[in-house]
């Protein structure tokens, strides 16, 4: 049976790991490749690096914070942050991620996303959506009794690191991202992110059952029971997690024998 | 590893222009063999062993591989004997033909087509997944363990002597064959963390072995 993943994330500045609360108030949480080899020994079963800052301060630190951990650290790295061409997924690539995340400039420029999975194939593009709780977006609807085209509307996906609103509704831009050729969703609620108050369920239940890629949810673990929540009533596929595990609030083995209690299958 | 650890050994990676071959290389190297990317397929006759990689589609693969001269090298180096181990796609390319970006022929070492994975919860099918070995295996080392996967197509009317083991995903999907020197895992030991590393030194015993 496949296995639940735990994926902590790495959200990089100037190459080093920050950690925010709701896109904002960045701290230092410590040296990339560090973090990563203490996770690959905890039991993470993959790691998101994002480079929070590319637009703006160029791509050179990452790229080498990439190629750091993937000399050291064995198990499967999505990078993302800042890619804005082809020429940019293969440097990525070249340095060591196994996958791209796309966000901005999949909103931009959808083409991007067809033209990274054609040369890398659709399991190489994991496209990143950044999305707010908008009651009001399509009036306010009561969970479960509204029809698809309203509860597609629900959600309202926001680009360049959450500043910047756009008119595409979360679960529309899911089905089109996998359309043009998305191996994977990482969806990240904002409303929830580095609050410790639990993921959005109901958003990333609806995107999962709208496509048939797998969906990792994002935003708001707080505690073990978040992540369980997220990997059953979420249906999600993988859980990803910042502040509780930069901190060291808990261990990534325990977090799976919980898991494990639970009936969720976990490596 | 460690005080087990031997002679290292020069193992090829064949380099065809696609994707990721750090983290091959980087993995190789920490199980103890001295890899080198090459380009170039008069390079590997000189290699006491082959890694054929891969990501993206195998009618593309097949192109890039061809266009360089690495299928009649390929076909020629396994038949003298010598270990090859394709990864992922590059298991894929091992087999006789594919549907994948059009119907198109592999390197035709093992019996069976590639084709696009159906009756899967989700797909791609990616993460870890139990890899249940069916026979005896040079590479594996347990009865079964948790491997890393990422992909849409697999192998299909694989000769049952050659299939050492497979995983489940709502339908049985071939993980690991081996026909002596000829190998292939569909999952990624270089990203299967101690598993991964634990196979790749297996496999160096195997070219140890060869040589």
């Amino acid at each position: 049976m496949l296995c639940k993943r735990i994926i902590p994330c790495l959200d990089l500045k100037g190459g080093r790991v920050v950690k925010g609360t709701r896109f904002k108030d960045l701290r230092d949480a410590g040296d990339p490749a560090e973090q990563a080899a203490f996770y690959s020994a905890e039991g993470a079963d993959e790691l998101v690096c994002l480079d929070i800052a590319a637009s703006r301060e160029g791509r050179g630190p990452t790229l080498r914070a990439i190629e750091r951990i993937a000399e050291n650290v064995f198990i499967p790295l999505t990078a993302g942050g800042g890619i804005s061409t082809v020429e940019d997924v293969r440097a990525t690539l070249l340095a060591g991620a196994d996958r791209v995340s796309l966000n901005t400039q999949a909103v931009l420029n959808p083409g991007l996303i067809a033209a990274t999975a054609e040369q890398f194939g659709a399991q190489c593009v994991v496209v990143a959506i950044d999305f707010r709780a908008e009651p009001g977006i399509d009036g306010p609807c009561a969970h479960g009794q509204m029809s698809d085209r309203r509860a597609s509307g629900r959600w309202r996906v926001y680009t360049h690191g959450g500043t910047v609103p756009t008119e595409l509704s979360l679960v529309d831009w899911a089905r089109q991202a996998v359309e043009l050729g998305a191996g994977e969703l990482l969806l990240t609620s904002m409303d929830r992110d580095g609050t410790v108050g639990g993921y959005d369920l109901q958003a990333t239940a609806a995107v999962a059952e709208a496509v048939t890629v797998p969906v990792i949810a994002s935003g708001g673990a707080g505690s073990p029971e978040h992540i369980a929540a997220a990997l059953t009533e979420g249906r999600a596929d993988a859980a990803l997690a910042a502040s509780v595990f930069h901190y060291r609030k808990w261990r990534i083995a325990d977090l799976k024998d919980f898991l494990r209690q639970r009936g969720v299958p976990v490596r | 590893m460690g005080a087990r650890r031997r002679e290292p050994v020069d193992i090829a990676i064949v380099d065809y222009g696609r994707g990721n071959l750090r983290s091959v290389q980087a993995a190789l190297s920490r199980a103890g063999a001295r890899p080198f990317l090459t380009a170039d397929p008069a390079a590997i006759a000189g290699a006491a062993g082959v890694i054929l990689p891969g990501v993206g589609s195998f009618h593309d693969a097949v192109t890039s591989l061809a266009g360089r001269g690495f299928v009649d090298a390929l076909v020629t180096y396994a038949a003298g004997g010598r270990p090859l181990l394709g990864l992922c796609l590059g298991m894929q390319l091992l087999f006789e033909t594919a549907d994948e970006g059009g119907s198109c022929s592999g390197l035709g070492l093992f019996r069976g087509h590639v084709a696009r994975l159906e009756g899967t919860p989700r797909l791609p099918h990616i993460g870890w997944n139990l890899v249940q070995r069916r026979r005896p295996s040079a590479l594996l080392d347990g009865e079964a363990g948790h491997f890393f996967f990422v992909h849409s197509y697999a192998a299909r009317g694989v000769d049952d002597a050659y299939l050492t083991a497979t995983t489940d995903y709502g339908v049985t999907i071939p993980a690991v064959v081996e026909n002596g020197n000829i190998m292939g895992t569909q999952f990624h030991p270089e990203r299967s963390g101690g598993a991964g590393l634990v196979l790749f030194e297996r496999f160096l015993e195997v070219v140890r072995r060869c040589s």
